[in-house]
C-alpha cells in the first residue's frame, strides 16, 4: 500500500445557498465599480434608470480590479444597502 | 518502538570486518558489562542504531536514561579500554582499524528510517493509494496535477525534500490565493517533491511562493485575469550555479531539471494549495505553456551588464528570485545588426507591437538579450542604462495611435489625454536582463502585465 501526504490545503469549500432574488427593489442599491475602464459609464446608465424608478443609489468602487475587494468595502455595503450591482467592463 | 538500554550498546553488522575483528572483545563487554549487541542487518537493531545515530560501525555508545553520554567507533585499542575502563582489553588484536559506513546512512535510508521509526513528523494528512492502483493515476484522478504526471509525494520523499531547507515544516509562508489557504513548509515541500525537484531546489521554491504573495506581485490578479500571463521565475546568484539552473542555450525552454521543476512547483502550489484551477477561479482565455513551468536562470558569466538583481540593489554574492508576470516568449531576430542604434531599432519595433500597437497600458517586457546580441553593446561600450534610455525614447506611442478605434475611455487624466504621445510602459516596466546560447543573433522579449497592482517583485532566498 503506497501512502502519501496530501498536496492541498485540506480545506473543504462552504456551500451556502444564493440568497433569495428580492421580489421588489427597495431600500439603498449599492453600485459597485470593480475599478475597470468603462465599468462606469454602464453604472452611471443604471443610476440613471434606478434614479428614474425613484429608488436610492450608493457608488462603491473597489481600489484595483485585479485585487479582491478590501473587507471593510464589502462591511460597508452591506451595512447600507439591500442590494448590490457590480460591474464588470472593458 | 523499541527503548534504548542502559548501559554499553554495540552497534555492528554483518559485512563489516571490523566488525567481526572485535566479535571477541564484543562477547567480553557483553559478558563483564552487560552491554548490549546490536546488529544492524536486523531488526531491532537497525531501529537501536538509528536512534543513537551511528554514523561508522562499529560503535560502542553508552547510554543512561536513554541519554547518550560517550561513545567510540571503530577500532582503536586505547580508546576502547579508557571509555570501557578494562586495561587489558582486545589485547589479542592490532591496535588500530577504521569502521564501515552505518547502514542507516546508505542512499535513500536516512529517509525511509525517520518515516518508519516516527521522527518525521508530519501535520498533512496521510492518504493511503487504493491496492492495485497506479499511483500517478491516481494522482490524477485527484485532481492534483497541472495535466502532466507527478511523482508520488510518498513520507520519504517528502522528507528528503525538508533536509533542503534550514526552515521548520510548520513555518508558514503565507496564504494563496485564490482559496488563501495557509501554506506551509511542508506543503511547499510535498508539492515540490511532486513537481520533480530536489531538495537542494526548495529554499529556491520558498522564497519564490513567498515572493509571489507580495502584495506588488498581485498574484490573486494573475490568477483570476482573462490575460494569457502566469508567475514566470528568474533566479540570480550563486545558488543558481550551485544546483545546476540553465542560463545559457535553450535558457527558456526545456531539458534542465532545475529550471523545469521550481517553475512548475510554485504552479502546482497555486493550484492544491490556493485551488487555483482552469475553467474555476483561473479565467484565463488562453493561457501559455509557460503556465506548467516557467523559471530559468539570468546568465551573470559576463560582468559588464550588471545583473538585474545587482540593479535592484542586491549584491553580486546574494541568491535572489524575481518573479513576474509573463505570457510567453516572442523571439528578436535580427542577424545582420552590427550597431547598438540598429538594434535598438530592432527591439524598439517588436516592443512597440506588444499586446497591440496602440496599447500603453497593463503591458510590461523583459527584454532578454543573448550573447552576440549583447556583444554589439560591449563592444560600442553600451551600458545597460544606456539601452534602455535608447529603447524608452523610441517606445512612444501616437495619441491618435492610443485612442484610434476605441470608442470608449482611456484610463488616462485629461493631461495626458491631451498630449500628443503616451510612453509604451505608461503603466508597466521595461526590463533588461541577459540570457541564452552564445551563438545566433538573437533577443526574446518575455511580455506580461504591468499595472498599478501588478508588478515585478525580487526577493533575496534564504536557506
Amino acid at each position: 500500500m503506497i501512502r502519501l501526504l496530501d498536496p492541498t490545503a485540506e480545506t473543504a469549500p462552504q456551500m451556502r445557498a444564493r440568497r433569495e432574488r428580492p421580489p421588489r427593489l427597495e431600500g439603498t442599491i449599492a453600485l459597485l465599480d470593480i475599478n475597470k475602464p468603462r465599468g462606469d459609464e454602464f453604472l452611471d446608465r443604471l443610476e440613471e434608470l434606478l434614479a428614474e424608478r425613484g429608488l436610492r443609489v450608493e457608488r462603491f468602487r473597489k481600489p484595483r480590479f485585479s485585487q479582491i475587494a478590501p473587507t471593510e468595502l464589502k462591511q460597508q455595503i452591506a451595512a447600507r444597502c439591500a442590494v448590490v450591482v457590480e460591474a464588470l467592463a472593458d | 518502538m523499541h527503548e534504548l538500554p542502559e548501559g554499553l550498546l554495540a552497534i555492528v553488522k554483518r559485512d563489516c570486518p571490523t566488525c567481526a575483528l572485535v566479535t571477541p572483545v564484543l562477547a567480553r563487554l557483553a559478558a563483564e558489562r552487560a552491554a548490549t549487541v546490536a546488529y544492524e542487518d536486523d531488526e531491532p537493531g537497525l531501529e537501536l542504531s538509528f536512534r543513537v545515530g551511528t554514523e561508522i560501525v562499529p560503535t560502542l555508545v553508552r547510554l543512561s536514561s536513554g541519554r547518550e553520554v560517550g561513545r567510540v567507533f571503530g577500532w582503536n585499542r586505547e580508546e576502547w579500554r579508557a571509555f570501557t575502563g578494562i586495561a587489558d582489553l582486545g589485547a589479542e588484536l592490532p591496535a588500530n582499524r577504521p569502521g564501515c559506513g552505518s547502514r542507516t546512512l546508505e542512499p535513500g535510508m536516512p529517509a525511509k528510517l525517520a518515516v518508519r521509526y516516527g521522527t518525521a513528523a508530519f501535520k498533512s494528512k496521510t492518504i493511503e493509494v487504493p491496492q492495485g492502483m497506479d499511483e500517478a493515476e491516481w494522482c490524477f484522478e485527484q485532481g492534483w496535477t497541472d495535466g502532466l504526471p507527478i511523482v508520488a509525494p510518498t513520507e520519504e520523499r517528502v522528507y528528503a525534500m525538508l533536509q533542503g531547507t534550514r526552515r521548520r515544516s510548520d513555518a508558514l509562508l503565507g496564504a494563496i490565493p485564490p482559496n488563501f489557504a495557509e501554506c506551509t513548509v511542508e506543503k511547499a515541500a510535498i508539492n515540490a517533491v511532486m513537481a520533480g525537484c530536489k531538495p537542494e531546489y526548495l529554499p529556491v521554491v520558498l522564497t519564490a511562493i513567498e515572493a509571489a504573495l507580495l502584495p506588488a506581485f498581485g498574484l490573486h490578479g494573475i490568477l483570476a485575469t482573462t490575460n494569457a500571463v502566469g508567475p514566470v521565475i528568474m533566479v540570480n546568484g550563486p545558488i543558481a550555479r550551485a544546483i545546476g539552473m540553465n542560463a545559457k542555450g535553450n535558457a527558456l525552454g526545456q531539458g534542465n531539471r532545475a529550471n523545469a521543476s521550481i517553475g512548475r512547483a510554485l504552479q502546482l502550489v497555486v493550484r492544491n494549495v490556493g485551488g487555483g484551477r482552469p475553467g474555476e477561479i483561473d479565467r484565463a482565455v488562453f493561457g501559455n505553456p509557460g503556465k506548467y513551468t516557467f523559471c530559468f536562470a539570468e546568465d551573470e558569466s559576463d560582468p559588464r551588464w550588471e545583473s538585474f538583481a545587482v540593479e535592484r540593489g542586491f549584491s553580486r554574492n546574494a541568491s535572489t528570485v524575481t518573479l513576474f508576470p509573463g505570457d510567453g516568449v516572442n523571439p528578436v531576430i535580427d542577424h545582420v545588426s552590427r550597431r547598438p542604434e540598429d538594434l535598438v531599432k530592432t527591439y524598439a519595433g517588436c516592443l512597440r507591437a506588444l499586446y497591440n500597437p496602440g496599447q500603453v497600458n497593463d503591458v510590461s517586457a523583459f527584454l532578454v538579450v543573448a550573447g552576440e546580441h549583447a556583444n554589439v553593446f560591449y563592444e560600442a561600450g553600451w551600458s545597460k542604462a544606456r539601452l534602455r534610455v535608447a529603447l524608452l525614447e523610441r517606445l512612444w506611442v501616437s495619441m491618435d495611435e492610443v485612442v484610434e478605434g476605441r470608442s470608449g475611455k482611456l484610463q488616462m487624466n485629461a493631461e495626458e489625454l491631451g498630449q500628443p504621445r503616451a510612453p509604451k510602459f505608461r503603466t508597466g516596466s521595461l526590463n533588461i536582463v541577459r540570457a541564452g546560447g552564445a551563438a545566433g543573433k538573437y533577443s526574446a522579449i518575455i511580455s506580461g502585465l504591468g499595472s498599478k497592482g501588478i508588478n515585478p517583485v525580487i526577493k533575496e532566498i534564504q536557506p
